[in-house]
């Protein structure tokens, strides 16, 4: 429906008093929230005044002078100050005075009563928890199964409306199919359920697909279009990434029912449990299913401000119903979320990294587990069985107990990355590379020492939770090769005809990975071949590691002079430094680098007696590599860990620990404007009424990072809110007014087409009410009373009567409720993209059924990838079932959309979504006419039905009828049908040739067991049984 | 207050009683047809967008006023062409090239790659002024130089991202944020398409990929079918136009009539008037597979026409592009957007440009003059631009493999206009000595597309959609008509 602009309403209203009455919510709120409230609002109150709801207007500020006195704008104070000609009272004091429209529709409004809808919009019904209704009494009350049908044949009473007759069996069986598993049932199936004359058979029908393993696909679904998943990074780059584990983790836990408030809380804050399972940890990839830009160039706080601001919008769509991105610039217009509110939600988010997990099988783990027992067995036993080794041992700690040299840790003065590489410095003066990644790059970063007499220099690689496998390197096993390491003395431009080069006598390295060792980061020349690399192998990543480079002679650094060090990366695929510190020492001579891992450090900094045997068989892991005698046993084990079992990374959220960020508002959205910092917390409006009560307006006394405050009274007051668990606890506490509603909302939608809320995105008050107020409750308490069980709930909305309705569309309803808001019938519709696959190779049977694992590549049109930026990526079409799997694996690239999926309005995923599109047109006909895929299901469908359908065309029309639609043609249906495959295959008859073309995936191998004319009058017919509208169409 | 009823006030009392009636009678068996002529009232359009009612919702129908331009052809340069060496004239670099460019020019603008005190690098083009309007454009484009007086071109272009994913986002959809629709999906839903058998708003592309990807012509929160159809650059130009192996028209039209009568009997049985839109799409496919290859079918073309535009038959690219927008736009299509991915000189800028203008000059300059001749420049608005400019310094780095380019340059970069009611033959808008910062009458990007839509017959500020409780539209917050450009 249109609505004007709301920045036009004034304009109407002013001409036409009294053909159109004021309307406050679209005149007169965005009038306040635009040009008010930013000073009389929830963030401050100027002289005392508060215009963000009646009451407070009616008593006006500290001047005692009602803001409003209904009926009478000259005694406003409101009216009276914008209408003033006194230059020092006219409000509002900055910008454009208010136009003569906006002033007219604002003394209309107040002579009008000032009629303020809501009060305050803290009274909109959404933003009140639920209260259970009573289920109505109606007059024919045979008709009610359970609740969910009072509340409808009540209000189809009160309209004077009678529910539709229930569908036929097979209609029901196949609805009840493609929306629980979202797979057409077999004709089999199908004459079981017919044949099935038990009072409890459609009961029986619920609790089998209930429990089948493709609830979970497609349920899953619908929530990975909120979570806007997809297998890409998106912007120009859009590489692949691995998050398909967490698209089957979403699978399961349908399958399995997890409560919806557990499946909240692990993917919210899954890591932050306490001992979170792996699968917790997996979950916490919804919030990572944000784009990711890597383009050259870009700023990576930039982007990382967006992917949170993302992660609000999806959580805002996802589980309140909440329009939280309008806040993001400026107080929402409509509902009363300040931008200060919309920050202290941010701020929830905004102290995380974004490692890579990896996922390892129940057997990957147990074996891992395995080999360290086995290790620590052989090591234990080595110590047993050398009565001199624990002597050797402690010498060596006694030896070692203290790092080597004395070190200056340098900040950096200045720093570049190329090519478009943005360094972004770390408290620890550590420089760290994020966003874009080329394949080669070089840093250039200077320094001033202010030390004179330097010896040497160390450059410590240091891992980060934020790159690839955790670093220190940016290649994907978290590797780099430092190709060469210049050290000049420069001036402060960038000219390097005015460097002095400083030559470097000796490298050392804590570790050095065979054949890259790190003299050849020193030996003058830059090649892709040579250069330092540190990869230990798969059970030894994500350490740091150090090089120490010694001045041929010591360094002094005159002040007009700078130190300046670059780092040239050569070798190709990423492996360049992701993580890096500096420091400078002057002992003479210099100390080498520092081999023992500084987890071996940490432990030999404690006293032998306090280290556990675990600790002190750690220190023996270390020593026994670095002792000659034990070449045999570091051999043995070098050999058991060769078996070490690795699995994909997925993405997932972390707890920030380093470097931990201040969240504050950002002036008109703009990251790079931040102002005042705040705290995490709930929006006022949500937050449940006796905390409000408890609370002293205006105060906030969170205190950073969580812990107790001291409440008025001198109690200790709850912990204030401060991590992501907090957040999602509250998300589905009982006392949030919209989770529940929210959710079940959306259920309702996936079954009647549209929701009872009809924005299921948005609950605010400029969303229309829910046509069944009284039935969202009943279903939102009843889901929180039945344990946020989903499959509880959907086993209530099936067999109610309400959903077996007939979806038949009777000249009545298209006059008295074309929409079906009042639900006088099933809805019926074109089912989702996915399904739209689905039922096609479901009936053809080329199907296949496998559950999980990473995505599918099936068969794609010529051309398409090269729409995409760069070389076009490679899709390489996956072997044998693998192309014929479900919809929701197909490989989902961002910025080129898988076609047939997008033609049939399969969200882009840029963001999350809660309402698919349902469009009908042209393109989606070709694409069922004529793709390759749709019609590679034609000719198998063909085939089967010339192989299995019976030996008359009439038993093989019954046949593939059934296998598109689920139900016999009708004999007219039937008669059309047997027609036109009589008249084509008259055609093919002496065509040979053309009939091996159409009948035939691979002509050149056509199948020989078959009549290839028929097959091919039969592959025509059957292109248009699953064109068939009914066959796309959930009945 | 006893004011008359404004205008309109009394449009939108026509849209109400229409959306009755719209509501009343839109039941089976209405035609789309039938129902074009209601859809000039945006109520009904909202509703049928939003119902997927039985109407089509690309029928034409007219905007808030009277427009100047009926169709548009925009020529995207993606990647960023550099106005330095094309259209904006700065002999004060020749004069400081080499030397660091001054603090205080720069203030804090980050770049994407170099320092911000780069040397400065004159254009290693020749300028002249050209036509009776003595346009300055470089020696870079002697084509587009024939065709000056026809050309708006606009100096003083500024915007805001200075990435190209972001950017190219921003000045296709009016925002950096991913999910807005395109500007030809906005078009194309405020006026319909005057074909019905191409998409109302096609995209042609030549050289690489897009940096935004599909949400350039993405549609948004609108519905699908507003969404750009990109067209493939050879074979058939819409995806599964061709039949399958084997499959002849005839046995298509046959397929398309067991469909038409078993969905027929279908609406019978259920009512659902979904039905009859399915119907109508399977007819419009049926008309595509003929109108597709005919559009592509250049046989009939003048010879000479070919030569100008410089088309090679069976070659695609560029120029072919060209000549097809012009086809599009003969046969109704509302939007046609070529995206031209090659103008990312970060190195060797002189080359690059050579070898784009060598790749483009040509068919551009054609395009209008064959518009002209055919009386369809003047209703029919062509865009030439790219994302973003290049910087007057120089991005140069020999280990880095930059030898001679320029980076990205948010501030000031040129576009032109031609035809569709812009005045032909002016520059607009002046940047600084050093081509640095725009100096009078600065165009954002949120202006140009306010006045694309005003040459379209939209007052942008009207031209929106409900979506999560909000209107939004093209220009979101901002936008300020460029009237010094209007004819």
């Amino acid at each position: 429906m249109t609505r004007r602009p709301a920045w036009l309403a004034g304009l109407a209203c002013a001409a036409a008093l009294h053909a159109a009455p004021v309307d406050f919510s679209r005149d007169i709120a965005p009038l306040l929230t635009s040009r008010c409230t930013e000073c009389h609002g929830p963030d401050q109150q100027k002289a005392g005044l508060r215009l963000d709801g009646r009451a407070a207007a009616l008593q006006g500020g500290k001047s005692g002078q009602p803001a409003l006195v209904p009926g009478r704008p000259e005694q406003s104070e409101l009216f009276r100050r914008v209408t003033s000609t006194d230059p020092d009272e006219v409000m509002p004091p900055k910008g454009d005075r208010l136009r003569p429209e906006q002033i007219a529709a604002l003394r209309a409004w107040i002579e009008a009563g000032a009629d303020w809808p809501e009060n305050d919009p803290r009274r909109h019904w959404a933003f009140i928890p639920p209260q259970r209704p009573e289920p109505p009494p109606v007059k024919n009350r045979r008709w009610v199964r359970n609740p969910i049908d009072a509340f409808v044949l009540a209000r189809l009473e009160r309209e004077g409306l009678r529910p539709a007759p229930p569908a036929d069996r097979v209609t029901l069986l196949r609805r009840l199919s493609l929306d629980l598993i979202g797979l057409p049932p077999p004709p089999a199936e199908v004459d079981a359920f017919v044949a099935d004359r038990a009072p409890d058979a459609y009961e029986r029908l619920v609790e089998r697909l209930l429990a089948s393993p493709h609830y979970g696909e497609k349920w899953g679904r619908h929530w990975l279009d909120a979570a806007r998943y997809a297998d890409t990074n998106g912007y120009e780059k859009d590489q692949p990434r691995t998050i398909w584990p967490y698209r089957d983790w979403v699978i399961h836990a349908f399958n399995r029912d997890l409560p919806f408030d557990q499946f909240t809380i692990d993917q919210l804050a899954g890591d932050l449990l306490p001992d979170a399972t792996d699968e917790q940890v997996i979950a916490t990839g919804f919030l990572r299913n944000s784009m990711y830009n890597e383009e050259g160039g870009v700023d990576p706080e930039q982007f990382r401000v967006d992917a949170i601001v993302d992660r609000v919008d999806t959580i805002g769509k996802a589980f309140l119903g909440l329009t939280l991105a309008c806040a993001q610039c400026h107080s929402h217009k409509y509902d009363p979320i300040s931008q200060r509110e919309y920050y202290r939600f941010f701020a929830f988010l905004n102290n995380d990294d974004e490692p890579d997990f990896e996922v390892l099988t129940p057997e990957q783990r147990a074996k891992r587990r395995a080999i360290l027992d086995e290790v620590a067995a052989l090591e234990r036993e080595a110590l047993r069985a050398d009565p001199a080794l624990p002597a050797r041992l402690a010498a060596w700690e006694d030896a070692a107990r203290t790092a080597p040299g004395h070190w200056t840790v340098l900040r950096p003065d200045d720093w570049h990355g190329q090519p478009g590489v943005k360094l972004e410095l770390m408290s620890d003066h550590s420089l760290i590379a994020l966003a874009h990644n080329p394949g080669e790059a070089t840093y250039v970063v200077t320094f001033r020492p202010g030390l004179s007499n330097l010896t040497a220099l160390r450059l410590e690689a240091i891992p980060h939770p934020n790159q690839r496998s955790g670093g220190p390197g940016r290649a994907e096993n978290g590797n780099f090769v430092l190709s060469e390491l210049t050290v000049t003395l420069a001036t402060h431009r960038d000219d390097e005809s005015l460097e002095r080069r400083l030559p470097l006598r000796r490298a050392t390295a804590s570790f050095e990975q065979p054949g890259f060792p790190v003299a050849a980061a020193v030996d003058g020349t830059v090649t892709n071949r040579t250069g330092w690399a540190i990869d230990a192998g798969p059970h030894r990543r994500g350490q740091p590691q150090q090089a120490v480079f010694e001045f041929a002679e010591p360094i002094t650094v005159p002040t007009n002079l700078v130190l300046r060090l670059k780092l040239e990366h050569k070798y190709g695929g990423a492996h360049v430094l992701g993580r890096f510190r500096i420091a400078v020492t002057t002992d003479s001579p210099p100390p080498p680098a520092d081999p023992v891992p500084l987890a071996v450090r940490a432990l030999l900094a404690k006293p032998r007696a306090a280290r556990t045997e675990s600790e002190q068989l750690a220190v023996f892991s270390y020593y026994r590599t670095t002792d000659t005698n034990l070449a045999a046993l570091n051999a043995r084990i070098d050999a058991l860990f060769k078996d070490w079992p690795t699995g994909p990374r997925t993405l997932v959220l972390t707890n920030r620990v380093e470097d931990r960020r201040v969240t504050r508002i950002f002036a008109r959205g703009d990251f790079k404007r931040p102002t005042e910092p705040v705290t995490p917390g709930f929006p006022e409006v949500l937050l449940p009424a006796r905390a409000l009560a408890s609370r002293p307006a205006g105060a906030e006394r969170e205190i950073p990072g969580g812990g107790l405050e001291a409440g008025a009274d001198g109690r200790a007051a709850e912990p204030a809110p401060s991590t992501r668990l907090d957040l999602a606890r509250w998300i589905v506490s009982p006392e949030n007014p919209l989770t529940a509603r929210v959710i079940m909302n959306r259920v309702w939608q996936v079954y009647f087409g549209e929701g009872l809320v009809r924005t299921p995105e948005d609950f605010g008050t400029r969303a229309e009410p829910p046509t069944h107020p009284e039935l969202l409750d009943w279903l939102a308490t009843e889901f929180m009373r039945r344990g946020w069980s989903l499959k509880a709930m959907h086993r209530l909305i099936v067999t109610s009567a309400t959903y077996r309705q007939s979806s038949r569309l009777t000249p009545e309803l298209r006059e008295r409720d074309p929409y079906n808001r009042l639900l006088a019938r099933a809805a019926r519709f074109r089912v989702e993209a996915e399904t739209v696959r689905d039922i096609a190779l479901a009936a053809s049977g080329l199907l296949s059924l496998k559950i999980g694992g990473p995505s599918i590549f099936p068969p794609i049109p010529d051309g398409v990838l090269s729409l995409g930026y760069g070389a076009p990526m490679e899709w390489k079409v996956s072997p044998g079932e693998d192309q014929y799997r479900r919809g929701l694996y197909v490989f989902w690239k961002r910025t080129v959309p898988y076609p047939s999926l997008l033609v049939f309005d399969a969200p882009n995923a840029d963001f999350g979504c809660v309402r698919r599109v349902r469009s009908n047109t042209p393109l989606q006909a070709l694409t069922t006419l004529n793709d390759a895929v749709f019609h590679e299901a034609a000719q198998a469908l063909a085939l089967r039905v010339v192989r299995e359908g019976g030996p008359t065309d009439r038993a093989r029309a019954v046949y593939a009828f059934r296998r598109c639609t689920g139900r016999r043609p009708s004999a007219a249906e039937l008669e059309a049908l047997r027609r036109f495959v009589a008249e084509q295959r008259a055609w093919f008859e002496n065509r040979t040739a053309a009939a091996v073309r159409v009948a035939a995936a691979d002509p050149a191998n056509p199948p020989s067991d078959v009549n290839l004319h028929a097959v091919a009058a039969w592959t025509l017919a059957a292109r248009v049984l699953l064109n068939l509208d009914e066959t796309l169409t959930r009945e | 207050m006893n004011l008359p009823l404004t205008a309109e006030l009394r449009a939108e009392r026509a849209r109400w009683l229409s959306r009755r009636w719209f509501f009343r009678e839109c039941g089976v068996g209405l035609g789309w047809m039938a129902l074009a002529h209601l859809l000039g009232s945006a109520s009904a359009r909202a509703a049928t967008a939003a119902s997927g009612s039985p109407a089509n919702p690309l029928a034409p129908r007219p905007p808030h006023f009277t427009p100047k331009a009926q169709r548009v052809i925009y020529l995207f340069q993606a990647g960023a062409p550099s106005q330095i060496d094309l259209f904006d004239h700065k002999p004060m670099l020749a004069k400081y090239d080499g030397r660091p460019v001054p603090k205080e020019v720069v203030q804090d603008q980050i770049y994407a790659f170099i320092k911000p005190d780069a040397a400065l690098f004159a254009s290693t083009f020749k300028f002249a002024r050209h036509g009776r309007s003595g346009a300055e454009i470089s020696e870079a484009f002697p084509h587009l130089a024939t065709v000056a007086d026809e050309l708006c071109i606009i100096r003083s272009m500024n915007t805001h991202a200075f990435n190209h994913a972001p950017a190219q986002i921003l000045m296709n959809t009016g925002s950096t944020l991913f999910g807005r629709p395109s500007m030809g999906a906005w078009v194309t839903y405020g006026l319909g398409s005057e074909s019905q058998d191409l998409p109302g708003f096609v995209v042609l592309s030549s050289a690489g990929g897009t940096s935004g990807g599909a949400s350039n012509w993405g549609c948004g929160f609108l519905p699908t079918v507003y969404q750009g159809v990109p067209f493939r650059r050879s074979g058939d130009p819409i995806l599964s136009l061709s039949n399958p192996p084997g499959v002849t028209r005839e046995h298509q039209r046959r397929c398309l009539d067991l469909l038409k009568e078993l969905n027929e009997r279908r609406l019978e049985v259920t009512g659902d008037p979904e039905i009859a839109t399915r119907l109508n799409a399977y007819e419009m496919a049926f008309r595509m597979q003929v109108s597709g290859p005919e559009l592509m079918d250049l046989s009939r073309e003048n010879p000479r026409t070919l030569e100008m535009y410089g088309v090679e038959p069976g070659k695609p690219g560029y120029a072919l592009n060209c000549l097809l927008a012009r086809r599009l736009v003969e046969r109704g299509v509302r939007f046609v957007q070529l995206f031209h991915e090659a103008w990312d000189h970060h190195s060797e800028v002189h080359k690059g440009i050579k070898d784009q203008a060598a790749a483009t000059d040509r068919a551009t300059a054609a395009l209008i003059k064959d518009l002209k001749e055919r009386g369809l420049l003047d209703d029919t608005l062509v865009i030439w631009g790219g994302e973003f400019g290049r910087t007057p310094m120089v991005q140069h780095d020999p280990n880095g493999g930059y030898n001679q380019g320029r980076d990205h340059h948010p501030q000031a970069f040129t576009m032109w206009l031609a035809g569709g009611g812009v005045k032909p033959g002016i520059t607009w808008g002046e940047t600084d000595e050093l081509g640095f910062h725009v100096v009078r009458d600065k165009v954002h990007v949120h202006d140009l597309h306010a006045t694309i839509l005003h040459l379209l017959g939209f007052d942008h500020t009207r031209l929106t959609y409900r979506f999560q409780g909000r209107d939004f539209r093209l220009t979101d917050v901002h936008g300020e008509v460029v009237r010094g450009i209007l004819a």
